[in-house]
């Protein structure tokens, strides 16, 4: 282990804890901080890894998520780069966990109190897609005028006959400000309604971090007459018979043979654990 | 003797050294279409982007009648209080389109826009509002789900009267609203705007270089030159019988009436 406890220096925590403190303390707002350049490129999450260097003590455990996986390239470098910057013990169980870095996902497993979820966060501002100039969506939030986010569901619905948007999904926090919970499917929106865990989401190109205090109101934007929908999947995980998870369709050969199995893999491995259930022989 | 809706009083604007306004002051009374009329670079449009808090005067005073009566100090008024009534009460038609519309929305988020930003909650609703304005802006309803980049010149104009008339304005600012359409389509935008704003009661600012719109459309006018107001008066009368030189040098100087 070379260089400072989980690599940045102390100071340019205090910097990041700082911005974290205001952002619990206002659920949803975005603060701006004095962003570090990481030793890795924009989008392989540098804002979730400065929260999580600056959250992480040596008795932490750290468990760290790519697309509902641990064993994914991008959470596999992360992982790395803990273990060696802070030495800290690595899990793939979320319970186990007392941080956990993500990237698309939110475990299927409940979490619970003193957990800290960290998300990396690609565009953190939920306005952005329809209006493109800074100081007026500083100006929309600080009035709370959130009308564009309706535009945006009225022509999801116009469009597609439902509200489409399926990932990135708009969400109010605490009544106050509309969020961007980053890139995590609308599916798990509803686990960060009144979460017994704190959520803190970094994102590292615009230099931002915000948060979501355990116990906050999360509601998703939607029409009284198009209630917000979690988008159920109609089918059960071939690997471990769930039919409560976000499911992903794996392709298992060359013939484009494929089946659905939980996104989670972690949820996936527990409940085939319990059930004595044994991964399909891949083709 | 009504009040007056907006009473403006002593506005200036200095940009570095230019003048663009000097002590300017008017009053627009309810359900009155005043124009405003000068050649480019007479301040009128800076005054249009003062009067609509778009900009801040160097000086000077504008004073609203509110719906409940009170007077409302427009350049004192909180932030959050001016922008409610700038999405609301008030209506700002641009000369160029895009300016005043979300040209990668459809025409009935377009339309929606307003009611969504206050508060309304319903899809249905906001759907069969946005088709009756269509409707009423003479836009054809199997257009509603296009986006307004696919529309032209001229249907554009009538999309972006009908986002700001959604909302129920008393008072409409409109920048050179038939500037660059062609003769006929400005003709029957002129038409619609006329037929809106007496069915509808509306008292509208009209900044305009062309006099032939500003008869057809205007009951008083005011002439601008050099960032002052000199001459005001019935359209007619000025149009007519011109008491400024200038104003006399303008009217002359229609094509075709001469």
């Amino acid at each position: 282990m070379s260089g400072n406890f989980a690599y940045l220096d102390e100071d340019s925590k205090r910097l990041v804890r700082r911005a974290l403190l205001k952002a619990v303390s206002v659920p949803g707002y975005q603060v701006p901080f004095s962003g570090k350049e990481m030793p890795m490129p924009y989008g392989w999450g540098t804002g979730g890894i400065q929260v999580t260097a600056s959250v992480i003590g040596p008795s932490d455990t750290l468990k760290v998520i790519d697309q509902g996986s641990g064993d994914t390239t991008n959470a596999v470098s992360i992982q790395k780069f803990f273990k060696k910057t802070a030495g800290v013990r690595i899990t793939d169980r979320a319970s186990e966990a007392t941080i956990i870095q993500t990237r698309h996902r939110v475990p299927e497993t409940p979490l619970s109190e003193g957990q800290i979820m960290v998300y990396q966060v690609p565009i953190p501002e939920p306005l952005r897609f329809l209006e493109p100039r800074e100081g007026e969506c500083l100006q929309l939030h600080a009035n709370a005028e959130y009308g564009i986010l309706y535009v945006k569901l009225y022509e999801d619905i116009t469009r597609h006959g439902e509200i489409a948007s399926s990932y990135d999904y708009p969400a109010m926090v605490n009544g106050r400000h509309a969020m961007s919970p980053s890139p995590i499917p609308r599916f798990d929106n509803p686990k960060l309604h009144r979460s017994k865990a704190l959520h803190l989401f970094g994102a590292g190109r615009e230099k931002r971090v915000y948060a979501v205090p355990p116990h906050t109101s999360v509601l998703s934007l939607d029409f009284d007459d198009h209630p917000f929908k979690a988008a159920p999947n109609p089918r059960a995980c071939e690997l471990c018979g769930s039919t409560e998870s976000f499911l992903d369709e794996v392709v298992t050969g060359d013939r484009g043979e494929r089946i659905f199995a939980c996104s989670d893999t972690d949820y996936c491995e527990g409940r085939r654990r319990l059930t004595g259930k044994t991964l399909r022989k891949e083709a | 003797m009504t009040t007056p809706l907006i009473r403006a009083e002593g506005i200036s604007k200095s940009f570095g050294g230019i003048r663009a306004l000097r002590d300017v002051g008017f009053e627009l009374y309810p359900g009155e279409v005043l124009g405003i009329v000068g050649e480019s670079g007479s301040g009128k449009t800076t005054l249009l982007n003062i009067l609509s808090g778009a900009l801040a005067p160097d000086s000077g005073e504008l004073f609203l009648l509110g719906r409940d009566g009170s007077e409302l100090d427009f350049f004192r008024l909180r932030e959050r209080e001016r922008r409610a009534l700038l999405r609301s009460d008030i209506g700002f038609v641009h000369q160029d389109p895009s300016l005043g519309l979300r040209m990668r929305v459809s025409a009935g988020a377009n339309v929606a826009e307003r009611p969504l930003s206050s508060g309304l909650r319903d899809y249905g609703s906001a759907r069969k509002l946005a088709a009756e304005w269509m409707g009423k802006v003479e836009l054809p309803l199997s257009r509603m789900d296009s986006k307004p980049s696919e529309y032209s010149g001229g249907m554009r104009q009538r999309l972006q009267i009908a986002r700001n008339l959604v909302s129920g304005p008393r008072l409409v600012y409109m920048d050179e609203p038939t500037g660059g359409l062609d003769v006929s389509v400005q003709a029957r935008v002129l038409d619609l705007i006329r037929g809106l704003s007496s069915e509808l009661g509306l008292s509208v600012v009209l900044v305009t270089h062309d006099l032939g719109v500003a008869r057809l459309l205007t009951e008083r006018l005011l002439v601008m030159k050099d960032g002052s107001i000199i001459e005001r008066g019935l359209s007619d009368q000025v149009l007519d019988d011109p008491q400024e030189p200038y104003t006399q040098l303008l009217v002359s100087s229609i094509l075709g009436e001469a």
